[in-house]
This record gives structure tokens, sequence and C-alpha cells, in this order.
């Protein structure tokens, strides 16, 4: 594997490890698995790239995605705290009216962010390589990200959040608005993908509306990945352990691929992203099994 | 204070599964005042505690607490007035929250939550004096999740949990039922305890007789959703764990005591 091959692996994981970080929100955080961010991640990136090519400031860009992420996020709480959908069955719903959504926002299924104005292109004349300034930049922006999350969730309300993901009926005895923290956290997590979106978009040069397939499992394993190698009750460790997990999960996929012995070619992503997925859900199991306590 | 009047709560109704749980329930408990709640399975001992709480909507009647109607009101709403302590020690706490983590939680019960740090020095200083005073020496284990207490730890902690911030009733649902006989002598102590200190109007459902006797200031039996007896003062120091027996016996149409309903002990 080349250099430039490895950073554009860390690049595109600090890219989708703002969406581990809304999966762990909703799945770890909130315990409501939900698949929104199949349609949320491309949704912001399709936002973005229309905003980009309009001439629009490409930080304000990314902060018209996170909320565009968020209202998708909004929709599925609604349709599950309003409506009582079970919800896993509401987040898909929403999902899939994305895909239509994304469409129409692009007005065709995808569409180039070349020679624009983004995020980083400010940064490209610091002396850097241009394959070294992406990363960084996603680094330094998801550290800020991660640190602003973990004092959110260290406060009253995210206390709060904690509680009603945990123990709903424990939450309510402590007059906890359940409903209203499914709200709060279910925006929040699907802004981050928004976020994420946004910037795959800007750092990628394109928004495809198939670009959303799978994003749910990415972002799992992830959350997977990094509980596996990093296990702490700090929750700033918990938060990094997301974003470690999924640069992690794109050098293996990028050590995977590139290895000519193994055959492999980019088509087999799927495949390789499963059996990767499996592996981390088996393991844990595994070494559970050897301490007998279970 | 709270007060209570003509409650009726039915549990599927106009389906054959219907069920009466409460009767035509009336009560009220000045500020202050402890009542322990008796009766067989089914009496509606549980049914009393979920309706004051919000869990369970009544079909007719009105539930006032500290003056003001909360029929209608949501749980978590009414939480404010309400603090609550469950039977099972799982149901009262997060297991995946730090023992901190959970008082500072239960601290904010009514209040505002913003995005105030909920652990800052000073919080912690005081949720760790309250905790020090269980004797458990839980106050070194602050940062400990939940769930490595064993049950008797964590219901003493939801116990603390309860005190923290102002209600105008306590509800306690079999709340030392779950524990080894120890250790429910231990949380009965300590809910006497904090009872008296935080002066609190305090409804306690038990299963033992004795506990019902022992605890408190009023005791109560209920019998098919209704009220059969309800003694204080004089009349309730003379009442022997025989006597109350003897009563149950009674209203249940001279039944054999039910072993598993009950426990004179």
């Amino acid at each position: 594997m080349s250099a430039i091959a490895f950073w554009g692996a860390v690049e595109l994981g600090l890219v989708y490890g703002f969406v581990a970080l809304g999966v762990f929100l909703a799945f770890r955080i909130l315990d409501f698995p939900d698949l929104t961010v199949d349609g949320s991640f491309p949704l912001g990136a399709a936002v973005a790239a229309v905003a980009i090519t309009a001439g629009w400031n490409p930080w304000l860009a990314c902060l018209v995605a996170a909320l565009g992420g968020a209202a998708c996020g909004l929709v599925t709480a609604f349709l599950n705290v309003r409506f009582g959908i079970l919800n896993l069955l509401a987040s898909i719903l929403t999902m899939i009216a994305l895909f239509s959504v994304n469409l129409r926002i692009m007005g065709r299924p995808n569409m180039a962010v070349l020679n624009q104005d983004t995020v980083v292109t400010s940064f490209y004349d610091l002396g850097l390589a241009d394959h070294l300034v992406r990363p960084l930049l996603l680094a330094i922006l998801i550290l800020i990200t991660l640190l602003l999350l973990a004092r959110f969730l260290g406060s009253d309300f995210g206390l709060a959040m904690r509680a009603a993901g945990a123990n709903a009926r424990m939450a309510r005895a402590n007059g906890v608005d359940v409903g209203g923290q499914i709200y709060v956290g279910m925006a929040l997590s699907n802004a981050l993908t928004g976020l994420g979106g946004a910037l795959f978009a800007q750092v990628s040069g394109f928004a495809d509306v198939t670009s959303g397939v799978g994003t749910i499992v990415v972002g799992l394993a992830s959350v997977i990945v990094g509980e596996t190698l990093l296990r702490s009750r700090s929750m700033l460790i918990a938060l990094f352990s997301c974003v470690l997990g999924s640069v992690i999960y794109r050098v293996a996929v990028q050590l995977a691929l590139s290895a000519d012995l193994l055959y492999l070619n980019p088509s087999d992503l799927n495949l390789v992203t499963a059996v990767l997925v499996a592996l981390a859900l088996i393991l844990p199991k595994l070494r559970a099994g050897k301490g007998a306590v279970r | 204070m709270i007060s209570v009047k003509d409650l009726h709560v039915t549990f599927n109704p106009g389906t054959p599964l219907e069920r009466r749980a409460l009767s035509g329930i009336d009560l009220t408990l000045n500020e202050g005042e402890f009542a322990t709640v008796i009766g067989s399975n089914g009496a509606g001992k549980s049914t009393l505690l979920a309706a004051i709480a919000g869990d369970v909507v009544p079909r007719a009647g009105r539930i006032e607490i500290g003056g003001r109607d909360v029929t209608r009101e949501a749980p978590a709403k009414r939480a404010r007035r309400v603090a609550r302590v469950f039977q099972d020690p799982l149901a009262g706490s997060c297991a995946d929250l730090s023992i901190e983590g959970n008082l500072a939680l239960a601290a904010m019960r009514g209040g505002k939550r913003g995005l105030r740090s909920a652990l800052t020095a000073e919080r912690r200083n005081e949720l760790r004096e309250r905790v020090a005073e269980l004797g458990l020496n839980l106050e070194n284990r602050m940062a400990d999740r939940m769930g490595l207490l064993s049950g008797g730890q964590r219901q003493a902690v939801s116990l603390v949990m309860a005190t923290l911030a102002k209600a105008e009733v306590l509800l306690l649902d079999e709340h030392t039922a779950a524990l080894d006989p120890g250790m429910a002598e231990f949380v009965a102590e300590i809910t006497q305890r904090l009872v008296t200190a935080h002066h609190l109007t305090t409804l306690m459902v038990t299963h033992s007789m004795r506990q019902a006797l022992d605890l408190g200031t009023r005791t109560i039996m209920l019998h098919e959703g209704r009220i059969v007896l309800d003694i204080v003062g004089e009349r309730r120091k003379n009442m022997t764990v025989d006597g109350l027996v003897e009563m149950f016996r009674r209203v249940r149409g001279g039944a054999e005591l039910d072993d598993d309903s009950l426990r004179i002990g």
C-alpha cells in the first residue's frame, strides 16, 4: 500500500468518523437502531454539492447539510415517538423517502464538486502535500466535534439522554421527557452524519445518491471495532474509539484490497465489509467466552 | 400532602380480560405521614402506586398532590412531585451509568436540565456526603458503574436518589422484597431514617406484616381494590402481627393465608 493510498484511507476513515459518532449516539446512547443515516449521509453530500456549486461559502454549506441531516433524524423520531412506529421501521421509511429527496436536491443521480472552493482548498497553500492536508484538517474538525460531544453528554441534559436510552422507565420516574430526548438525540446523530456527507462530497469531489448504501453498516462496524480495541468508562475515550475504529476499518479495507495475494478488487468491498463486521462482532464474544462469566 | 378521591382503575375495559384493580379508593396522607400498605396479590397495592405516579390512567376519580390535580398529568411531568423506588433493584437506576451519574440524574428530578456539567466538583462532594451517610463504604466507589453493586446496595443508593430532590410524596413499591433478609432489614432501616430526616410523605407497599407495623405511622390494608383497614396512633400501636393476620383472614372470608402472598415475619 502506497503512502497516498494509506493517507487516503485515513482521510475516508475520518470522514466516516462523523458517521460513527452519529451511529454511536443513536445505537449506544439512545438504544435506537437507526438506518436513517443511509439517507442522511448522501443528503449531506447532495446539499453541500449543490450549495458549493451555487457559489456558497463551503462552511455555510456544511452547516446547512448538518441541519438537513438533523431534519431527517427529526422525521424518524417523529414517526417513532408521535405515532409509535417501531424505531427500525420508522428509520427505514425515512431512508427510503430520502433517496427520492436526494435526487430532487441534485436534480440528477450524481454531481461533481471539482474545481470549487471547498473547506480544504484554503489550506492547500500551507506547504503540506495535498494528501496530508485533508486528513489533518479532518482530524482537527473531528477532534473539536468529539470534545463538544463529550461535554454535551456530560451535562445534565446529556445525562438525561443517556438515562432515556438505558432505562426509559427510570428516566421518566426522574422527570426526563424520554420522547423529547429521542428527538434531540436523533437530530444530533443525523446532523453529524449529514456533516460527514458534506465533508465526503468536498474531499472526494463528488456527491452520489447511491453513496449512502451501507453507511449504517460501516458506522456500526467502526463503533464495534473501536469498542473492541478500547474499553473505558470515560465517555471521551468511548467517542474517540468510534473515530479510531472508523480509521482502522478503512485502513484494513485498503490493506485487504491492495494485497495482491488476496486477489481482491474494489467490487469486493461489500463482501470485505461484511466479513470485517462479522469478525468484529464475533471476536468480543470469543473473548467473553474465555472469561466464562456470562 | 396527597389525596386520592374515589379512584377507580380498570384494566382492559370492555374486553373478556376486564379486571377492576381499584374500586373507589379514598385516601389522604398529611404532610410527613408515612403509611405502609399491605394486601394479598391482586389487591391493588401496586396499581394504587402506579396511578399516583401516573403510569396507570384511572377510569374515574381524582388524584391531588400538594393540592394540585395531577390525575391527567404524564409521569415525567409528575415526577417533580413524586419520588419513587421500585421493587426491582435494576429498574430504579441505570446499570451503565456511574453511581454519581445516577445520583446526579436524580438530583435534577423536577429541575430544568441544561448544558451545565452534571458532575461539578461541588455537586460531586454533595453526592459523596449523601452516599457516605449510608455507611456502605460506597463513597469511595462513586465512579464505579451502578451495575457492579449488589441488589441491596442498589436499593440503598436508589433511596438516596429518591430523596435528593424535593418531592411531595415518596412511593416505595415493595422495595425490600427482592433482597435477602439481612439486606432487607438494612434497607428498611435506611428508609425509616431518610423519611424521618427529610420529613417525607410516604406510601410504602410491603409484603411483610412485621415491616407494615414497625415502619411508618399508619397502616392500610387493601382487598379487591378497596381499603378494608386503616389504622393509626393507639390502635396501630396495639396491633400485633397476629392481629393483623387475623384481620387479613377475616376480609378474605376465612380462607387460609397464602404463604406466597404474605410473610408474617
